[in-house]
């Protein structure tokens, strides 16, 4: 089907050739007819989301114009509080739950003129990459519904490739919004740490979560971010230098350790991508991180003793409602040294001023997304070149290094593997300089559509 | 405690709660623990290097 974009829808709208109620009425349609096989939403909110729609249109008709979200539908992973209803996490553990506030993150979508279309299916409790351990069956990709959409966020990237939504927003603990960005071919924004608020998001690491959005292009990722911090008066991005897009552009790429597991599509799309950056201008040379071998340990050891002390409880109380996968691991946490959580508290000093370094002479750091295509759902190991690798470890390997630096990172579209199937490049920045990372961002997509 | 030590009582402990997958877990998560250790990033109370 044809890709709306937010841009374009709010063109549309404001010219009076479509209105929200018709784009929502589409939207409705398509998750009927797709979300049985699919498995995008948890809860769809078809009465509320068609008053909204009927609001929206009276109050443009009106002359009342909220900005780039108005009338848009979106859909929100189901980890986000919505009042009046059920905040799942997929987890049977939150059986009876009924949110009684929205997050601020909503209070302010619904201030820019949002639609909220319905709550999107996920890796339980947010923690897993493949978005099949939910109390609510498995999350399809709709590139091929054998294989994982990514995750945690993966019903939120399936609901905006089947046209179930215009925008979605998604959250990231370790790559959770980037991964099913990459693996559905959708743009995907993990925030500087700290710059979208997380109250109202069930959590699974105060420290390193983030709540951000995953979008059909670069402008729309900037409208929902502009939307989740309550800013409404926002003009769409333009490029750096729109005659040479990349001429003022310092590309550190991060290859030792980042590009040693990687599989031959998607390292050859890499290759590709920064082939193009060089030929628009782009300076692309090679930056090293002294404690990259570290970044999966000290994730690891953070995550795990987080989660576990958020989880404890329920544990003990509750185990049969975790599915199994979920719960053996976050039990993992249980057994987490204190010692070791301090080491790893270290570690993550470190790797910030790594990170912050290499940003001092380059304008944004670039590698892969995610080291592979889309895994087929249920697979534990996947081959990539000659060795075998860990689902789980193998999707974070790439992303989990920001969550712990707070450094915002978006995940870009950068071509299909022969399969058919998706592949992401990421751009990372300084912290605290979103705007100007989309700004880079812009023109790479751009460049990567020609 | 040595993390050998710990990962044998973790395991016992862990299959005494009745998780069947618990001792490939932990030993992921003790390989994990032996790099973190290992790292150039931590101090001693010697104040030499740690390793």
């Amino acid at each position: 089907m044809d890709i709306l974009t937010i841009e374009e829808f709010s063109r549309r709208l404001r010219r009076r050739e479509t209105s929200s109620s018709a784009v929502t009425e589409t939207c409705l349609h398509q998750i009927g007819v797709r979300d049985g096989r699919l498995n995008a939403f948890i809860s769809v909110m078809t009465d509320s989301a068609r008053q909204q729609a009927r609001l929206a249109d009276r109050e443009l008709s009106e002359g009342r114009d909220r900005g780039p979200l108005h009338g848009v539908p979106i859909s929100l992973k189901d980890i986000i509080d919505v009042k009046g209803v059920a905040t799942t996490a997929a987890s049977r553990v939150r059986e009876g739950h009924v949110a009684s506030s929205d997050a601020p993150v909503v209070e302010n979508l619904r201030r820019a003129g949002a639609v909220i279309i319905g709550k999107t299916n996920l890796h339980e409790f947010a923690f897993g990459t493949t978005s099949e351990d939910s109390a609510f069956g498995p999350v399809r990709n709709p590139y091929d519904e054998n294989r994982s959409p990514g995750g945690s966020s993966g019903g939120s990237a399936v609901s905006l490739v089947a046209g179930m939504a215009l925008g979605t927003i998604g959250t990231d603990t370790g790559g959770s919004i980037r991964i099913p960005a990459a693996a559905c071919g959708l743009v995907g924004l993990k925030p500087s740490g700290g710059e979208v608020a997380i109250d109202g998001v069930v959590p699974m690491s105060r420290t390193l979560d983030h709540v951000g959005p995953i979008a059909h292009s670069v402008n729309d990722a900037w409208f929902l971010l502009n939307g989740l911090l309550g800013i409404s008066s926002v003009r769409p991005l333009r490029p750096v230098e729109p005659s040479r897009p990349l001429s003022s552009v310092r590309f550190g790429v991060l290859r030792t350790y980042f590009c040693d597991v990687l599989e031959d599509d998607v390292r050859t799309r890499f290759e590709n991508a920064l082939e193009t950056f060089r030929a628009a201008g782009g300076s692309v040379d090679d930056v090293e991180l002294h404690n990259a071998d570290h970044i999966a340990a000290i994730y690891l050891h953070l995550v795990l003793g987080d989660a576990a002390a958020y989880h404890a409880h329920t544990l003990e109380t509750m185990p049969e409602r975790y599915t199994a996968p979920v719960r053996e691991r976050l039990e993992m946490g249980r057994y987490v040294l204190a010692e070791d959580y301090v080491r790893a508290l270290k570690g993550r000093a470190a790797l910030t001023r790594q990170v912050d370094a290499a940003l001092t002479d380059h304008t944004a750091l670039i590698l892969p997304t995610l080291p592979i295509v889309a895994p087929p759902i249920g697979a534990d190991i996947v081959p990539v070149g000659p060795t075998h690798q860990p689902v789980r470890n193998v999707m974070l390997r790439l992303t989990q290094l920001f969550n712990l630096t707070g450094h915002p990172a978006v995940s870009l579209p950068c071509g299909f593997s022969p399969g058919g199937l998706p592949c992401g490049i990421q751009l990372v920045g300084p912290r605290g300089e979103t705007e100007n990372l989309l700004r880079v961002a812009l023109s790479c997509e751009e460049l990567l559509k020609r | 405690m040595t993390i050998e030590t710990w990962l044998q009582a973790a395991v016992a402990d862990a299959e005494r709660r009745g998780l069947t997958q618990a001792k490939r877990l932990l030993e992921g998560l003790a390989s994990a623990t032996r790099a973190l250790r290992a790292a150039d990033f931590n101090e001693s109370a010697s104040g030499h290097p740690h390793n």
